[in-house]
Order: C-alpha cells, then sequence, then structure tokens
C-alpha cells in the first residue's frame, strides 16, 4: 500500500485529528429537541448529563484500559458539592459547577495512587471497593447528604441572573448542553494530544510501554484525575438542573448503568458513550412503564449480544460495515 | 457460664462457612483461568430456588434436595460454558466481566419472572430446628449443621486435590498454565470440570443459604459482592486463602452488626481494600 | 570501556533455579550471540538484565551506574533496549504512531495533553526517519495487526531503536520470519551503529556466525563456555550440548 508523496507525515497526523462532517451534523443534531422534543427537553438534559458522563469514563477505560466499576462515586461527589455548596455559599450555577469538579478530581487524584498501582481483577475490585466505601459514606453521613432521603434545601440562582431553571427544562437543556460539548472538546483535544498517544499505548500493549520507557502509572493517575473531575462536573449539572441529589447518583448501580452505555456505543471512539447514553436512555424511558425487572432482563441479553457479536459497541460495528463498504 | 461474644463468633463462623461454600468455586477457577464470571451468585441462586420448587411443589424433604441443588447449578454451568464461556477465555477482563453480569441480570429477571420479588421461606426439617444449649449459650442446630457441610467439603475438595489424579492437574495450571499445557494437561478440559464442580457448590451454598439469609431474586448481586470480596482477600486459586478469608468476613460482619451497627458495611470494604493494597493477589495468593 | 555488565545474576521459580550466578561483561560496541538450547534461560536473562523480572541476587551494571534496583522505564531512559522474541507490538497503531510514542515519551513530550500530536514535528519526523531506516516508511500508516510477519518484526527493532540506547538486546530477532523477508532483517542488524552494544539470542547458527563476534553459550542457567565463533564451533563440549554433529564456521 504505497502512499503519495504529498502526504508527509505530520500531515497525516493532522489529518487524524480533523473534524469529520458526520461529527458537524452530529452536534447540530442535538439542537433539534428544541423544535422537535420540546416535551422531552428534561429527559434531553439527562441525557447529556449522562452522555458526559459516559465519556469520563471513556478516557480511562477505552483509552487507557482501566476497568472501573466504581466511577459512580465520583459522579455522586460532584452532585452532592454542587448541592452543598449552593446550600451553604451561594446559587450561582458556574462556581459550584468548578468547585464540583475540582473537588471530584482531588479526590480521583488521592485514589489514582492506588489505582494505577494494579491491574486486572484486583483492580476492578479495588475500583469496586472505594465505590462502596464512598456510596456507604455518604450513606451514613446523614447530617452532609441527607442519607436516603436525599439532600435537601438546593437552591440555584438563575444563570446570568436571568435564565430560570423552568419546568419544561428548556434553560436545563442549554446549560447541560453547553456543558457537555465544553467537555468534548476538551477531551478530543487531550485524545489528539502525544498524551492520549500514549494512552492507547497503555490499552494497546502495556508490556510495551516501560520497554519504551514510558511511565504509565504516571499517565494512569493523570488520565484518572481528568476522568474524575469531568465526571464530578457531570453529576454536578444534574443536581444544579433538578436541583435534587439522591443516593443513586453514587451508587454501584450508577457505576454499572454509565458502563453499559460506553460498551453499547463503543468504548475508545469519544462518540460511543455519547450514542450508547442516547439509546439507553431513551430506551430506559419508553420502557420505563413495564416493571423493573424485565428491563435488566434486556440489558443482559443486550451485554450478551455486544460482547458475542459486536464487541466494539455499537460504533464499532458500524466501522466494520463501513469499512467493507468501501472495499468492494 | 460463656459470655455472650462466644454466641457472636459463633454466629459469624457459621456464616463465614456459608460463604466459604458460596465462594470457594469462584476462586479456584478464577486462580485456574483467570476467568472473571461475575455469574458466580446466579448459580447459587439457581440452587436455591431448586431447593424451594422441590419441598413446595414435589414434597421432597430438604436433604434430600442439596444435591440436587449442586447437580442442578453444575448441569447449568456446564450448558453455559459451552455455548458462550468457552469464547472468551482468552478475552480481556471487560470482556468477561459484562458477558457474565449480562447472565446474572437475566437470571434475576428470570427468577422475579417465575417466583415474584418476595423472599422464600422453606421449612427446614425438624432435627434442624431450634438450638443446643451450651453453658447457657444457645447455639443453632441449623448453623452447626452449616459448619458440618462446610467442614465436609473442605476435606473433599483437600483430599480431591491432593491425592487425586485430577486434583494434581488442577494444581498444576492454576500455579503455570503455560507449563502445565506444555506438559501435556488439557487445561481447557480440567477448567471445564472444576467450573461445574465450583458452580455445584454454588449452588449448594445458595440451597444452605435460604434458611440464614433468606432468597429473592437480588442474592444474586447482594451476595455477589461478599463473594468477590472473600476471593479477593483470600487470594485466587487458594482453597486455605477463601476459608481464611471467609471466616474473616463473617465474623467481621456479623460481630459489625452486633457491636457497631453504625459502621455498616463499612468495614468490610474498608478491610477489603486494605487487604488488596498491601497484598494484590491476598492473603494466600500466588501472582 | 564496558557497556553492560551482570554479576552473580540468579533467579530461581520456587525451587526450579532459571538462572545460575551469571557474570558477563560486554565492551562497548561489541556484536554478542546468547545461544542455547530450549529453557536454558535466555529470554530469562534478557528479562533479569531489563528489569521485568527481580533477581535473587547479583548485579547488573550499565557502564559504571549499578540499575539493579532501578525500574524497567527508567533503565530505558538509561539507554538499555530490548526487543521481544514474542512481537509485543501496539496491535491497534500504525508503525508512524507506535514510533512517534516511543520518540515522545523519550523526550518528555507524552505528558502534554493539551497540543495536537500534530504539532511536534521534530518527533514525527525523527519516527518516520527510523522506519525509512528499517524500510518501513511504505508502510508506516498501516495498523500493526495487518502487517505481514517480518514487517512486525522489523518494528519491533524499531521502537527499540527510538528509545536511543547505548546497548540493545535483541531476543530472537529473525524468529519464524520467511526466508523472503528475513533477508531485511539481517541487513538492519548489519546495519547498526558501531557505537550501538548488540547482544542478541539467535538459535539460527548462520546468523550467529555471520554476525557474532562472541559467542556466550548458556545451558541450564548457567554460561556453558564462550568465545569467538572459530572456538565455540570446535568445542566438542558445545557440540555434544547444541550443535548436534554438523559441522560449522
Amino acid at each position: 500500500m504505497s502512499i503519495s508523496a504529498s502526504v508527509t507525515p505530520q500531515q497525516y497526523l493532522q489529518r487524524q485529528g480533523r473534524w469529520h462532517p458526520l461529527e458537524i451534523v452530529f452536534w447540530l443534531a442535538t439542537l433539534t429537541p428544541y423544535v422537535l422534543f420540546p416535551d422531552y427537553l428534561s429527559l434531553a438534559s439527562q441525557i447529556a448529563v449522562a452522555a458526559l458522563f459516559a465519556l469520563s469514563l471513556d478516557l480511562i477505560l477505552g483509552y487507557a484500559g482501566v476497568v472501573s466499576l466504581g466511577h459512580a462515586a465520583f459522579f455522586g461527589i460532584g452532585a452532592y458539592t454542587a448541592g452543598i455548596f449552593s446550600k451553604f455559599v451561594w446559587g450561582d450555577v458556574f462556581s459550584g459547577l468548578i468547585v464540583a469538579g475540582l473537588l471530584a478530581a482531588l479526590v480521583g487524584w488521592a485514589s489514582s495512587f492506588i489505582v494505577a498501582r494494579f491491574r486486572h481483577l484486583t483492580l476492578i475490585m479495588i475500583t469496586l471497593g472505594l465505590g462502596l466505601l464512598l456510596a456507604e459514606a455518604a450513606n451514613r453521613a446523614h447530617w452532609l447528604t441527607g442519607g436516603s432521603d436525599g439532600l435537601q434545601g438546593i437552591a440555584i440562582w438563575p444563570i446570568f441572573g436571568v435564565f430560570n431553571f423552568d419546568l419544561y427544562g428548556k434553560t436545563a437543556y442549554a446549560y447541560s448542553l453547553a456543558v457537555l460539548f465544553v467537555m468534548f472538546l476538551a477531551a478530543r483535544r487531550l485524545v489528539n494530544s502525544p498524551f492520549g498517544l500514549a494512552l492507547r499505548g497503555i490499552r494497546e500493549n502495556f508490556t510495551r510501554m516501560p520497554a519504551i520507557g514510558a511511565e504509565s502509572r504516571a499517565h494512569i493517575r493523570t488520565v484518572y484525575t481528568i476522568a474524575a473531575g469531568m465526571a464530578g462536573i457531570a453529576g454536578a449539572v444534574i443536581a444544579q438542573t433538578t436541583q435534587t441529589v439522591a443516593l443513586e447518583s453514587i451508587g454501584f448501580q450508577r457505576s454499572a448503568d454509565v458502563l453499559v452505555m460506553l460498551v453499547l456505543g463503543g468504548a475508545g471512539r469519544l462518540y460511543g458513550g455519547l450514542i450508547g447514553s442516547i439509546i439507553f436512555m431513551v430506551a430506559r424511558d419508553q420502557l420505563s412503564g413495564v416493571a423493573p425487572q424485565y428491563w435488566y432482563f434486556w440489558i443482559g441479553v443486550l451485554l450478551i449480544t455486544v460482547v458475542m457479536i459486536l464487541p466494539n459497541g455499537i460504533l464499532g460495528g458500524l466501522s466494520v460495515l463501513w469499512s467493507r463498504w468501501r472495499k468492494p | 457460664m460463656l459470655p455472650p461474644v462466644f454466641g457472636v463468633l459463633f454466629d459469624g463462623l457459621a456464616y463465614g462457612m456459608l460463604l466459604f461454600v458460596l465462594s470457594v468455586g469462584l476462586s479456584v477457577t478464577l486462580g485456574l483461568m483467570n476467568f472473571v464470571n461475575l455469574a458466580h451468585c446466579a448459580f447459587a441462586m439457581l440452587g436455591g430456588y431448586v431447593t424451594v420448587t422441590l419441598m413446595h411443589d414435589f414434597n421432597w424433604p430438604f436433604l434430600a434436595t442439596l444435591p440436587a441443588a449442586f447437580v442442578a447449578a453444575a448441569a447449568a454451568s456446564v450448558v453455559l460454558e459451552r455455548i458462550l464461556y468457552r469464547h472468551l477465555y482468552r478475552s480481556s477482563d471487560l470482556d468477561q466481566v459484562l458477558l457474565t453480569i449480562g447472565i446474572a441480570f437475566i437470571s434475576v429477571a428470570v427468577a422475579a419472572y417465575i417466583f415474584g420479588t418476595l423472599q422464600q421461606p422453606i421449612e427446614t426439617p425438624a432435627f434442624l430446628r431450634g438450638a443446643v444449649g451450651v453453658m447457657g449459650l444457645a447455639f443453632g442446630k441449623y448453623r452447626l449443621f452449616l459448619i458440618a457441610v462446610a467442614l465436609i467439603v473442605t476435606f473433599a475438595l483437600v483430599a480431591a486435590l491432593d491425592y487425586t489424579r485430577f486434583g494434581a492437574q488442577v494444581r498444576a495450571a492454576v500455579d503455570n498454565q503455560r507449563m502445565a499445557r506444555g506438559l501435556g494437561i488439557d487445561v481447557d478440559r480440567t477448567f471445564a470440570v472444576t467450573f461445574a464442580l465450583g458452580s455445584g457448590l454454588a449452588g449448594l451454598g445458595g440451597a444452605l443459604a435460604i434458611d440464614i439469609v433468606g432468597l429473592d431474586p437480588n442474592f444474586a448481586f447482594t451476595y455477589l459482592v461478599y463473594v468477590l470480596i472473600i476471593v479477593s482477600v483470600g487470594g485466587l486459586g487458594s482453597i486455605a486463602g477463601s476459608f481464611a478469608a471467609a471466616c474473616l468476613i463473617g465474623v467481621s460482619d456479623i460481630a459489625g452488626k452486633y457491636y457497631a451497627p453504625e459502621l455498616g458495611a463499612f468495614m468490610i470494604y474498608l478491610v477489603m481494600v486494605l487487604v488488596l493494597m498491601w497484598r494484590p493477589a491476598g492473603l494466600f495468593g500466588k501472582r | 570501556m564496558t557497556a553492560l555488565s551482570m554479576r552473580g545474576l540468579s533467579k530461581s521459580f520456587g525451587s526450579l533455579p532459571v538462572s545460575r550466578d551469571i557474570t558477563l561483561d560486554l565492551p562497548a560496541g561489541a556484536r554478542y550471540a546468547l545461544i542455547g538450547p530450549n529453557g536454558a534461560g535466555k529470554t530469562t536473562l534478557i528479562n533479569l538484565v531489563t528489569g521485568m523480572l527481580t533477581p535473587d541476587a547479583g548485579q547488573i551494571l550499565l557502564g559504571e551506574e549499578d540499575i539493579t534496583a532501578v525500574e524497567p522505564q527508567a533503565r530505558v531512559k538509561r539507554g538499555l533496549a530490548r526487543t521481544f522474541q514474542i512481537n509485543t507490538l501496539f496491535a491497534g497503531l500504525n508503525p508512524l504512531e507506535a514510533v512517534t510514542l516511543a520518540v515522545a515519551e523519550r523526550e518528555g513530550i507524552s505528558r502534554n495533553f493539551w497540543r495536537p500530536l500534530a504539532a511536534n514535528g521534530a518527533a514525527i519526523d525523527e519516527a518516520y526517519e527510523i522506519l525509512r531506516k528499517l524500510k518501513l516508511a511504505d508502510s508506516c500508516y498501516q495498523v500493526t495487526r495487518e502487517l505481514p510477519y517480518g514487517r512486525q518484526r522489523l518494528l519491533e527493532i524499531a521502537l527499540a531503536l527510538a528509545t536511543k540506547p547505548k546497548v540493545l538486546l535483541l531476543d530472537e530477532p529473525a524468529a519464524g520470519v520467511p526466508p523472503e523477508e528475513s533477508g531485511d532483517i539481517f541487513e538492519v542488524v548489519a546495519g547498526l551503529s558501531d557505537q550501538l552494544t548488540l547482544l542478541f539470542i539467535e538459535h539460527d547458527m548462520h546468523v550467529v556466525f555471520r554476525f557474532a563476534t562472541h559467542i556466550i553459550v548458556l545451558v541450564g542457567g548457567a554460561v556453558f563456555t564462550q568465545g569467538s565463533p572459530k572456538e565455540i564451533a570446535a568445542d566438542p563440549g558445545v557440540r555434544e550440548v547444541y550443535l548436534g554433529t554438523r559441522k560449522h564456521g
């Protein structure tokens, strides 16, 4: 397979990082709910939050290969922080967002020292254990978190002093979508940076990394901290837009759900988490009339199908179809 | 007069023995193939429901249902191993986690559909009800039975591992899979048989658990966490490790509930994280 | 000047000794071959020297520096690189990305998560130049898992070279490569700089006698003998243990 002389290696790599037209279509399409589904803006807002959460998990799982069963811990920390911040400091959304993200990133950074040292089952168990620990702590700390009753007394100010969080969700969706987009841009930049390449190296062959002089553990710590901060921001947004924080936001179920969303869409592709969360949340909303245990039956079937047939999720399957279609 | 702490210790040990029977299968199969089977407690749940069905619908005596629970769970594991698991022996941890969580989800939904979401009570035989009074403390007969069964299982397992050819193959494969294959040991078949036995034991554990902790469709996940903690703390592939860890966790849990209920499950998770940080392969683990 | 030396290096797996009291010196610019029957402990020795395995006893010196307690990636930074007998490549990356990654790690660029990868022209150009020298330039955009096996073996070497090593340990560089493609690998090995100290494990005696100036024979985890190719070819003990009765030289 020969390469034309006009493309230098640098230009080739530049092309990898360029925006694909489909991406622009996708982001424009995210504005359509205002026109097409005006009654579903609250759901759209929740989907945007779930997408951001899944994106943060993609950074550690899809790019660095860290399997975490406790990522909801950071989501919950962000949610509770934003809620408590609005209760005791003030209700400005932006400062609440930043404080929540920073605190979640700090806890992520602290736990990254443990997480980066382990692999395989031990790593899965430690992430699970840390997640369960934090959830249990949140449960016990009634006085701070409201325990199983949820956090009460959240008071959010209108954005810029003007836009109220109305019942129709118009402001909520605009806010969550904006936060998602900004975070997405940051994630995209990270993935296309030398650091992003190093993460892919860790995922592709962990053994080879030290053999090329790479400090894999330091890289994992960095991305884990960033992902924790991002998850915290997602949690903050849900706390601010719905003005509630429930214990479920920090529990195992949430960690498992986001894992399913990411894997469904396809990990390691940035858009996988976004697509997966849209499908998951819409399906759950439509089927929520039926009893909850039947929902989990289909999730189970879905997981088995994805693992056996579509190992790279929906986006992976689509990309295989696309490359088959192009090479007749 | 014995102080109440002995009663707590006894209850804790009995609970630990139950957890041991539930966990030992997973520990050995994980140590053998590094296959992360999060559906392990779904097999336990199957065993439990088999017992319930046989006793309620077919009037089988309790003791007779125990081997049935074992066989049913082992059979189910053979079917699943043939159809699904064997394709993933060399897959990533994530794929194994996802597949087996999916199976667990399905089992929970099916159990809820067939049996409903309420707990299933059973009537244990008369000779296992009540307690034996020793030095002022009441030692539950069922718990004594549980300890006895667990000890029999332990001896049988240790005897099989140390004195049979099959056991030697299992130990070799756990120790060094590549070398074992090189020696001509059919590791995949060894795993399949061990997996069936381990799942069967889980089924037995599920049946035994009904009288102690109850049985409902969420069993597959509720006890999965405990089992995973025991397996990682004890060390993969180690029967002694599972035994020690199960006793530790069982006693900690019961003692915690009795003496410090505000701490709740906190202590167990903390113990697990600390042990894993100190010894990533578990207390008795190898790599 | 000694580029690499081992003193009394020993390792056992349980009660099975795999390396017994190995003491070796590699002078700068050496072209040494490490041979021995299967299971002699050749790859284990490389694993010990690079830090993938921790020795039970002994010392490893890179130049003047004792690196026995130094972590594997730090040893690479000090100039010790190796290739793997079984391809240990980044299957989903293409050669350009893989070698650029190695260069970026060396230069400390890979901690940067804000600048686009494509903006690091110097690193990319250096990576491309390495690939060109190893005749991989025309397939540098093809994802590694789709490359023919011989090309993959070349990429193994490219990755190691990208770390700018002073000492390079090659573990059976031509292992499993079909004859049509193994010529490329030998050319590359022959063309390596004189400044580079080389130790390679090989089973193919033609390769060994062609490239090595000195041969070390490892049997049962211990150094059986060492010497010039002529000496080794003539040594009856080596013949018995390893070479069989065919004549070489």
